[in-house]
């Protein structure tokens, strides 16, 4: 955890935020000037005043300072907030990316309410850090080092209570600020449990309403977000506490100079307007500090999604993504060498050793969960063999462009995500140019018609983010049809009809066939159907593969 | 001033109306110590260059350090106050926004990234709405109209121009600054919304888009949005950091006019001085209304989404005259006819069906011939257009939300897995379980030996949406719920599905067995083995029943169920004779 107000793995992540952050620097130098200046002309024009004369020189200048405080304040914040949108949207697309890059299995070990989370409202919270605490954090070294320096000139005795007082500030503030940080950790992890929480209570609504629970929830609701009040109240108590004692070093700093140099006055040991102006810059040298002080509060959020945000996309990739080769033909031979899977609770494939010739139509059954779909995630690329290889044409999987060789392989997934867009859409995922025909073709093939027909907008409905528009078994024909437009050599299919009644399964079966003709196909069976086209089948049982011999039973029968 | 969603969320500010007063008041005494600390000061210096006796000084010395200790004290307890009783009113309005969508029905076609970003964004909005824009705009309001009462006692053309002052930087800069961001604003809320759409699909569809080497496409996507939300953002900066560089203008140029009309009007010198740092600071307060101003703009969406999930929080349930008595129920449709649009053909189309207490009836026929949507009409969560479903003969319509799942219940359709324990998922049918029912109803899903042989056993987390669990093992999971549930009436839709032949025949017959007696089943199903031990089999078909009879009968007779049978049972005894 990093616990630094500035983290230096932005400059190298995000390259094009140092050109801003740089003029924000220069900017606060400027600021830091133009504070001195106002305070030297204010205080001689009430020196002046005293006498009921107008000091216009001093008023002037006065006017110009404030003038050009007005224009840098503006370049300040714009520049600051141009660094926050470059920064957020460059971290955005690196967070996306690594999705992207490190494929299924290492977001599914992530909760995705917890990446959307920090994707969107997370790493907003980097508004208030960028254009808030950063500026001041500039401003709280150069402003109480002009300041001071004036007023070492002016009056040495209040410049050495002033440089006695405000390291009080970040001492305090540490001091403080580290209770508060451990808490806003805290604070922020409850956030995630509470939006992932909620994010699980609505998807499941349906399930709970079923039980009668919807209504129970409520309170469960309820309380989650009362334990979100008392931890955030807990953080609160020790963050304004700190707050108030630099607020309390800085109105009481004034206080101690102001009351000496009145009495000095009495005595005429110093000039109005030298008081006037030790007056008005005390508070000055405090103001950035105690800002920024009381904005590195507001922006831990920020900076604890910042950390999170380059700690995630930064993550190693599993495999060395240098060696990528080109990919193999899809029509080659395929074989499986020795090839063992474990995750972290199970082994999924223990020893595999299997050829899959050219043209290969291969079934694979076994119960639930003895590692099936497992096989299709190594041809997939998704999984790679913990031990023994996987060749393609004698090239081994681990060492190709993931990308390239995928395009050798349609595939048909248990469940199919359904993307929020047009289900035609949905359908041309692989092949986004498909022309209208071909994509009438797929839909027809995957016996998507009647579906389709039974849309409100056809293919232009738009499916919700889940494809909670379709039920299991149109949104398998989805799939299907996805499989179609893609035109591979190599097809890979779970369980493509499961979820489909004995009718259309004859349908999406006979679609199947024309699918695999001619192409390498390998599918994970629990229908019977399936296996009468097999060449070979193969049994999954508890991460062994074995060969069935053909049973010439199987074709007997009509 | 305040608009319809700000009024519906405040509604809920009532009972904590007396803290957030208390807030208010100790915010303005805050900013007013600390203009009156330096104010004081200021007389004190210019009034000590007079020379000037020191007990004429002496209140000056003790009211500068009261205001200097005083400031701190007002800032911290003003914070405690106004956050505690915003922190406890979003408790409420989560409760409510969730309530809200028990009691909406069509909760399920929902965006669920949108609903994230509704409850924890929005909802913080609300939070934002009283402690960043009502609190400090009251106490600006409060001490702006202090500072010039004060003024005007001193100098009358001075109080005119700091009141010009005042609400250059507190009124016309504040709507200035709303006006500039309004329509900016409305953009970013569906960005951001549409972001985090992008990132449930890249992350969800993330096997699918690296499939079909899709990926690429769904990123420049997403970092398009990304990056017109920044262009947005740069614009929306551009504008407002314009509004608070005129702030500090207005600040300096008041302050000297102040000095220059005070100067005018013949007020002693020592005065002007206060005059002159008094406005610099009471400017500062008001200024603080610009960035009020300004939250409150982007707050506006959020706070509609909010209001509108707190309006309709109504309790739509009616209740039933008389609850349907303990024991065994009896199910009767009536002529149930279902049309999901108007003018689509119906899902279900005069259908009846008999399903006494004890009765075990089976559902079959193809997909959308209206099965799933005859589970759906008996479990309420679809309304016949015509006809009647009555328990006992009740209708179910007239059920209170809450009586019906104690009757009708089950394993329906897109059972969801909860991110919790197994033990957690499985309570959620019957809270009040023992170890000894958990096993029972675990065993005939034929998952008690998985959960077994778990290292955590009952305290096994299922990841998210069921994720460490393969799909019939999530399938054996919802349907030990539902047996565990144990509802008088158990509906289970395709409470085999995902499973091979051999697993579903065995978990059909262990499910059937351990339905106690008295307990009526009805059954949906696109397999037909494990079917035989029913009392009816009711064959569907475009939503009309076309079949119905027992096994024996329907095998026998010509038509949709025999010709299936006949299909199904050569498949799988070939697939049979396969096993070693």
């Amino acid at each position: 955890m990093n616990r630094r107000p500035f983290d230096p793995r932005l400059l190298r992540r995000v390259p094009a935020a140092r050109r801003d952050l740089a003029v924000l620097a220069v900017l606060g130098g400027l600021t830091a000037l133009l504070v001195v200046a106002q305070a030297t002309a204010l205080a001689t024009l009430l020196a002046t005043a005293i006498d009921g004369r107008l000091h216009r020189p001093a008023l002037a200048g006065f006017g110009a300072a404030v003038a050009a405080r007005a224009l840098v304040s503006w370049a300040q914040g714009t520049v600051a907030a141009r660094a926050a949108a470059t920064v957020k949207a460059a971290l955005r697309a690196d967070l996306l990316r690594a999705v992207g890059r490190h494929g299924p299995t290492w977001v599914a070990g992530r909760r995705a309410g917890q990446l959307a989370t920090l994707a969107g409202r997370g790493l907003d919270a980097l508004d208030p850090y960028f254009t808030g605490y950063l500026p001041q954090l500039v401003l709280s070294v150069t402003v109480p080092l002009a300041v001071l320096a004036r007023i070492v000139l002016a009056d040495w005795s209040s410049a050495l209570i002033i440089a006695l007082t405000i390291p009080l500030i970040p001492v305090f503030g540490a001091l403080l600020g580290w209770q508060a940080q451990a808490a806003t950790e805290r604070q922020w992890r409850r956030l995630s449990l509470l939006g992932g929480h909620f994010l699980d209570m609505v998807a499941g609504l349906p399930t709970l309403r079923a039980f009668g629970r919807a209504r129970a929830q409520v309170d469960v609701v309820r309380r989650m977000a009362d334990g979100h009040r008392q931890a955030t109240m807990k953080t609160l108590r020790i963050a304004f506490l700190s707050a108030l004692v630099l607020e309390l070093v800085a109105t009481l700093s004034v206080a101690l100079v102001a009351v000496p140099v009145g009495i000095r006055l009495l005595g005429g040991g110093i000039t109005l307007s030298t008081a006037l102006l030790v007056l008005l810059l005390t508070p000055e040298a405090y103001l950035p500090l105690r800002a920024a002080g009381s904005r590195f509060h507001a922006s831990m959020e920020g900076l604890t999604a910042l950390d999170e945000a380059l700690t995630l996309s930064a993550t190693p990739e599993a495999a060395a993504p240098g060696t990528a080769g080109p990919a193999p033909d899809g029509r080659g031979e395929i074989r499986f060498e020795g090839v063992t899977v474990a995750y972290e609770r199970t082994t999924a494939l223990r020893d595999v050793t299997l050829t899959i010739r050219p043209g290969e139509r291969i079934a694979v059954i076994g119960p639930s969960g003895a590692g099936k779909t497992t096989l299709l995630n190594l041809l997939l690329g998704f999984v790679t063999p913990t031990a023994g290889r996987v060749t393609v044409d004698g090239v081994d999987l681990a060492g190709v462009d993931l990308d390239a060789w995928r395009r050798e392989l349609a595939w048909v997934p248990q469940r199919a995500h359904l993307f929020a867009g047009s289900l035609a859409d949905n359908i041309r995922l692989g092949a986004p140019d498909t022309p209208d025909a071909a994509l009438a073709g797929a839909v027809t093939d995957a016996a998507l018609d009647e579906v389709v027909a039974a849309l409100p907008d056809g293919l232009r409905t738009t499916l919700g983010e889940r494809g909670h528009g379709l039920s299991s078994g149109q949104r398998q024909r989805v799939a299907l049809a996805r499989a179609f437009l893609r035109d591979a050599p190599l097809v890979l299919l779970d369980e493509p009809t499961a979820r489909l009644d004995s009718a259309s399964e004859a349908v999406v079966l006979a679609a199947t066939r024309r699918l695999v003709a001619g192409r390498t196909a390998l599918l994970v069976a629990h229908r019977p159907a399936l296996l009468t086209d097999a060449d070979r089948i193969l049994r999954v049982e508890d991460g062994r593969v074995t060969e069935l011999s053909r049973v010439p039973a199987g074709k007997g029968t009509p | 001033m305040t608009d319809g969603p700000e009024r519906a969320v405040l509604r809920l500010a009532r009972p904590y109306l007396g803290r957030l007063l208390g807030a208010g008041l100790l915010a303005a005494a805050t900013e007013f110590a600390g203009l009156a600390l330096m104010a004081t000061a200021t007389w004190l210096l210019m009034s000590a260059a007079g020379r000037p006796p020191l007990d004429r000084l002496t209140v000056a010395i003790v009211a500068v350090r009261a205001l200097a200790v005083s400031r701190g004290v007002f800032r911290y307890t003003e914070r405690l106050a106004g956050h505690d009783a915003v922190l406890r009113m979003i408790t409420d309005v989560r409760a409510r926004v969730f309530a809200t969508l028990v009691a909406r029905r069509d909760a399920t076609a929902q965006r669920t990234g949108d609903a994230l970003s509704r409850l924890v964004s929005d909802v913080e909005a609300v939070q934002d709405l009283l402690l960043r824009v009502l609190v400090p705009g009251a106490a600006a309001a409060l001490v702006s109209v202090l500072a010039v009462g004060s003024t005007a006692l001193i100098s009358l053309p001075a109080a005119g121009v700091l009141a010009a002052g005042l609400l250059v930087a507190g009124v016309a800069l504040p709507v200035l600054a709303a006006g500039l961001t309004r329509r900016a604003a409305d953009e970013v809320a569906p960005l951001r919304g549409a972001l985090a759409v992008d990132a449930v699909d890249l992350t969800h569809g993330a096997a699918d888009l690296a499939a079909f080497g899709a990926t690429g496409t769904a990123l420049t996507a997403a970092e398009t949005r990304a990056g017109r939300l920044a262009r947005l953002e740069r614009r929306l900066a551009a504008t407002g950091f314009a509004v608070d560089a005129a702030g500090v203008l207005v600040g300096g140029l008041t302050a000297a006019a102040v000095v220059v009309v005070a100067l005018r009007a013949g007020v002693g010198g020592v005065l002007v001085g206060v005059l002159a740092v008094g406005t610099l600071a009471a400017v500062e307060v008001s200024l603080a209304l610009v960035g009020a101003a300004r939250q409150r703009t982007q707050l506006r969406a959020g706070l509609a989404r909010v209001a509108d999930l707190l309006t309709e929080a109504g309790e739509p349930a009616p209740t039933a005259p008389v609850g349907p008595a303990s024991g065994g129920h009896d199910v009767r449709f009536s002529g149930v006819t279902v049309r999901y649009r108007e003018g689509a053909a119906p899902a279900l189309a005069g259908v009846d069906l008999d399903l006494p207490a004890g009765r075990r009836v089976a559902v079959v026929g193809p997909s959308g011939a209206g099965k799933s949507t005859l589970a759906a009409a008996l479990t309420g969560s679809v309304r016949p257009d015509t006809g009647r479903i009555t328990v006992d003969g009740v209708d179910v319509s007239d059920l209170a939300d809450e009586e019906l799942p104690r009757v009708v219940g089950g394993l329906l359709a897109e059972a969801y897995v909860f991110h919790a324990t197994v033990r957690e998922n499985l309570l959620l049918g019957r809270p009040r379980a023992d170890e000894a029912e958990l096993a029972a109803a675990t065993r005939a899903a034929g998952l008690l030996d998985w959960v077994r042989a778990q290292p955590d056993g009952w305290d096994t987390l299922v990841g998210e949406q069921g994720g460490q669990l393969s799909g019939g093992q999530r399938q054996r999971l919802a349907l030990a719920r539902a047996l565990l549930a144990g509802p008088p009436v158990l509906v289970l839709d395709e409470p085999t599905e995902g499973l091979d032949p051999a697993a579903a025949d065995a978990v059909l017959a262990s499910t059937l067995a351990a339905t106690p007696a008295g307990h009526s089943v009805l059954l949906i199903s696109h397999r037909l083995s494990g079917l035989a031990g029913l009392d009816e089999i009711v064959v569907l078909d475009a939503g009309r029943v076309v079949q119905r009879g027992r096994h024996e009968e329907l095998v026998a007779r010509p038509g949709w169920y025999r010709e299936q049978w006949l299909l199904q049972e050569a498949a799988e005894r070939g697939y049979l004779a396969l096993a070693p």
